[in-house]
């Protein structure tokens, strides 16, 4: 029922106490925190930098935009509506395509017109951003997500989630949301989280609701077969958004996208802890390599190349 | 240079430290008594004079009579205040007066006189002369009405006695004697005077009793009555309210004979009120307390310098430094979820003014029914703000009309349903219906669960006498609490339910 905390700290596994001080307030200066937590930001610096992210249509910043928003909209096959400081997926809307008058939402329900300015107005008066703070609404292109992965994923898009330390990436795992979580790629929810092989972008392990799976529990997809393409290109997006940011313990939320390889969808300045679980690994042995391994490599690329020789648990 | 580390640790253990070490001293070298079990109630009561400027300005002097200590209680220490104003204290036969004076008066002003008062043990009533009894003065229909009611009464009763308890009936809220009320109507309706005038004529001796009913942490106790009457052997005391024999406890008699207490001259809308607080200590530690403060006066910062009514709150202010201990164990040593950082604490506050299950009672009612409101206010799409505060409505509807209906049905705790905070209430509900809505119903039963067995748990810590005792009589534990608070924000280990989450993690490789 409870694991022994001497046997938890013998397999390195990181406390949410020991991520907030060791970690995040260490590491993380407090300084550059808006530039993760605002995505409209991050997107702006990312794309300075030519990493890419998906494309930014429009932004809605003020209640009386909303009213004739729906004029903004009309061109738009699919889009995604995001508050730019939103926290743990919240708030976003994502409409695939269009019913006649009606937008038809990921889970394939039909919504109005009305529904969609509801949640703008929700988005707009930080229902779901940080501290409930007033926000701006993101429209941005949908994922063309590629269809290798589609398999592997209810509804919404599986996203890659990359823990980078000093540039040198960790751990990683695939969210693939599930009829149980809704659509989201919430691990608590009950999305399904598989770890993935830094070496190889293989997967390690699947855990759903904290317990060891195999498939995935909808489409009936074997985590077994699965390899992430174009890894090395994920592993060197992840790599580049610490120098973009300046945050040195970071993860990178990332989609395949269909055309565009690995694009950046948002980052995490307080990655969660889950990804422990379904790599079913400790992150604290790993984050003293990856500092030695950080000393010791002069860019990006050998920072990669050693991490992938270092972290490598399947061939 | 230290690691933050260090430093933390260095401070918190500094402060542990400074707080166990303050607290000691006042333990041995000041006497303060470190269990509440092992001394007495001592009370502290500030009585305040108040008055108004007349018109015309002109010379003001102002009596108090002060108490003179009977059935066992004993005055350990009097203070008064008198800004501005001559003082002596005068004795007059067999009572002590307070005088205060002064040329004129422009504004409305209080004067003070504290007294700190204790009862080693309950001793009766000294039995003293019995007066001469002095008719009153009646007119012909009121002389009537009130031998008839003698007559009546004595049919009933055999001795002084039981007279003067029928009596105390017949004048009750619930009597039907026509003859009782006729003679409360003609008195304008107070009892008092009436008890007496009919003791008077029915030649039983009687007088009244002045003094305060002891009851900790009120503000503005006025004076109230008992009756004596002596019965031919001895003086029994009476509640009129209650027709009760015997004198209560905790009541403090400020006068046994006489008139007045308060003379005021060149005044008007005089007043007498008086706030109370009881303490838990040595009678001795309080006798020299004053003494002490001006010698330790660096040392030791105790409340007890305050006015009696600051001290009141602090009593309660002093409470939730704890409270604050047990929100950060809660969340970082075991890893509960609560909704609202501090929002336990201030739901653990109201449950001291309603008690714990009444206040759980209502705190569901209020949380569940605003839930179902909120749930209808989400249909109407409204702006983020207005919907905030039009659950702020709802929830002072929701209190109003549990306070109403249940009153109306006989319990009168509901009342206190007031001292639960409506806004943190409102935000509650909010961010329980988005919770709903987007995590479901399980997330909120586990946050909204979560938060009140942190706040049943504060409301344990903080209600605990042990806790209350030593916070207020050793302020200077806040400093260890803050110390071991520090302490805790550099703590890296394992949460309990991470010990649960990483349960899968946990086997040996």
């Amino acid at each position: 029922m409870f694991a022994s905390p001497a046997v938890l700290r013998r397999n390195g596994i990181l406390g949410m106490n020991e991520r907030n001080v060791g970690l995040i307030g260490k590491f993380n200066p407090r300084s550059r925190f808006p530039l993760v937590d605002d995505k409209l930001q991050t997107k702006k610096a990312a794309q300075a930098q030519g990493i890419p992210v998906p494309e930014l249509y429009d932004v809605v910043e003020f209640q009386y935009e909303v009213r004739d928003v729906i004029g903004r909209l009309e061109p738009l096959q699919s889009f995604v509506i995001k508050p730019t400081q939103g926290s743990g997926g919240k708030g976003i809307l994502v409409i695939t395509g269009r019913d006649g008058e009606g937008y038809v939402k990921s889970s394939g329900q039909v919504v109005e017109a009305e529904y969609v300015r509801r949640h703008l107005s929700n988005v707009l008066a930080g229902l779901h951003s940080l501290g409930g703070r007033n926000d701006k609404a993101m429209l941005e292109a949908m994922i063309d997500f590629d269809p290798y992965l589609a398999s592997y994923s209810h509804e919404g898009v599986p996203d890659l989630r990359v823990i980078v330390f000093k540039g040198v990436p960790v751990m990683a795992m695939m969210r693939c949301a599930t009829h149980a979580s809704d659509g989201k790629a919430n691990l608590h929810q009950g999305a399904v989280g598989v770890g993935l092989d830094i070496g190889s972008g293989k997967a390690v392990a699947a855990v759903q609701h904290g317990n060891l799976c195999y498939q995935h529990p909808d489409t009936g997809a074997s985590f077994e077969a699965l390899e992430i393409p174009g890894w090395p290109q994920v592993l060197e997006l992840a790599a580049r958004c610490v120098e973009m940011t300046g945050m040195e313990y970071l993860g990178a939320d990332i989609v395949l996208d269909r055309q565009r390889g690995p694009t950046l969808l948002e980052l995490n300045a307080r990655p969660g802890l889950s990804i422990q679980v379904a790599n079913q690994a400790g992150l604290r042995h790993r984050l003293a390599r990856a500092r030695e391994i950080a000393a010791a490599a002069t860019d990006n690329a050998q920072k990669i190349e050693l991490a992938r020789q270092a972290f490598t648990v399947v061939s | 240079m230290l690691s933050t580390r260090k430093r933390i640790e260095l401070i918190a253990g500094a402060l542990i430290l400074a707080g166990v070490g303050l607290m000691l001293y006042k333990v041995f070298a000041l006497g303060f008594p470190l269990l509440p079990g092992a001394s007495r109630d001592v009370w502290t009561v500030e009585s305040k004079v108040s008055f108004r400027p007349l018109r015309k300005p002109g010379p003001v002097e102002i009596e108090l009579k002060l108490p003179e200590p009977k059935a066992g209680w004993q005055i350990l220490d009097e203070h008064f205040a008198s800004s501005g104003f001559g003082f002596t204290l005068q004795q007059r036969d067999d009572a002590r007066w307070a005088v205060w004076t002064r040329q004129s008066l422009e504004e409305t002003t209080t004067l003070y006189y504290k007294a700190q008062i204790y009862q080693p043990r309950r001793e009766p009533l000294r039995q003293n002369s019995v007066p001469a009894i002095q008719q009153p003065m009646l007119e012909k229909d009121q002389a009537t009405a009130m031998d008839r009611l003698i007559a009546n009464l004595r049919s009933r009763s055999s001795s002084p006695g039981s007279f003067t308890g029928q009596l105390i009936q017949a004048l009750g809220e619930d009597s039907s004697d026509a003859d009782a009320a006729f003679l409360l109507s003609t008195w304008d309706d107070e009892q008092q005077p009436v008890l007496l005038a009919v003791l008077a004529r029915a030649k039983i001796p009687a007088r009244a009793i002045r003094g305060i009913r002891l009851e900790d942490g009120r503000r503005r106790q006025r004076l109230s009555s008992l009756i004596e009457i002596h019965n031919g052997r001895e003086w029994v005391v009476f509640d009129p309210a209650t027709a009760q024999r015997g004198l209560p406890a905790n009541y403090f008699i400020w006068q046994r004979n006489g008139d007045n207490i308060l003379n005021v001259v060149g005044a008007q809308d005089s007043q007498l009120e008086f706030a109370l607080v009881s303490n838990s200590l040595p009678a001795k530690t309080v006798a020299v307390m004053d003494e002490r403060v001006e010698r330790f006066a660096l040392l030791d910062f105790s409340i007890y310098s305050l006015p009696v009514e600051q001290q009141g709150v602090f009593k309660g202010l002093l409470a939730i430094p704890v409270a604050a201990l047990v929100v950060v164990i809660m969340r970082l040593l075991v890893g509960l979820k609560t909704s609202g950082t501090f929002m336990p604490i201030l739901i653990a506050l109201a449950f001291m003014q309603t008690t714990l299950w009444v206040g759980l009672a209502m705190f569901l009612i209020l949380v569940s029914v605003g839930l179902w409101i909120r749930s209808w206010l989400s249909h109407m799409n409204l702006l983020l703000v207005s919907r905030i505060s039009a659950v702020v409505i709802v929830v002072i509807f929701l209190m109003a009309a549990l306070a109403i209906g249940s009153y109306k049905l006989g319990f009168d705790q509901v009342l206190t349903v007031t001292f639960f905070p409506t806004i943190i209430l409102s935000w509650t509900i909010e961010r329980m219906s988005i919770l709903w809505e987007e995590e479901g119903p399980h997330e909120v039963l586990v946050q909204g669960g979560g938060s009140l067995l942190v706040a049943v748990l504060a409301y344990l810590a903080m209600s605990n006498s042990l806790v209350s005792h030593l916070t207020f009589n050793f302020p200077e534990i806040m400093l260890s609490l803050l110390g071991i608070i520090l302490l805790l924000g550099k703590y890296t280990g394992y949460r309990l339910s991470e010990l649960y989450r990483f349960r899968a993690l946990g086997d040996e490789r």
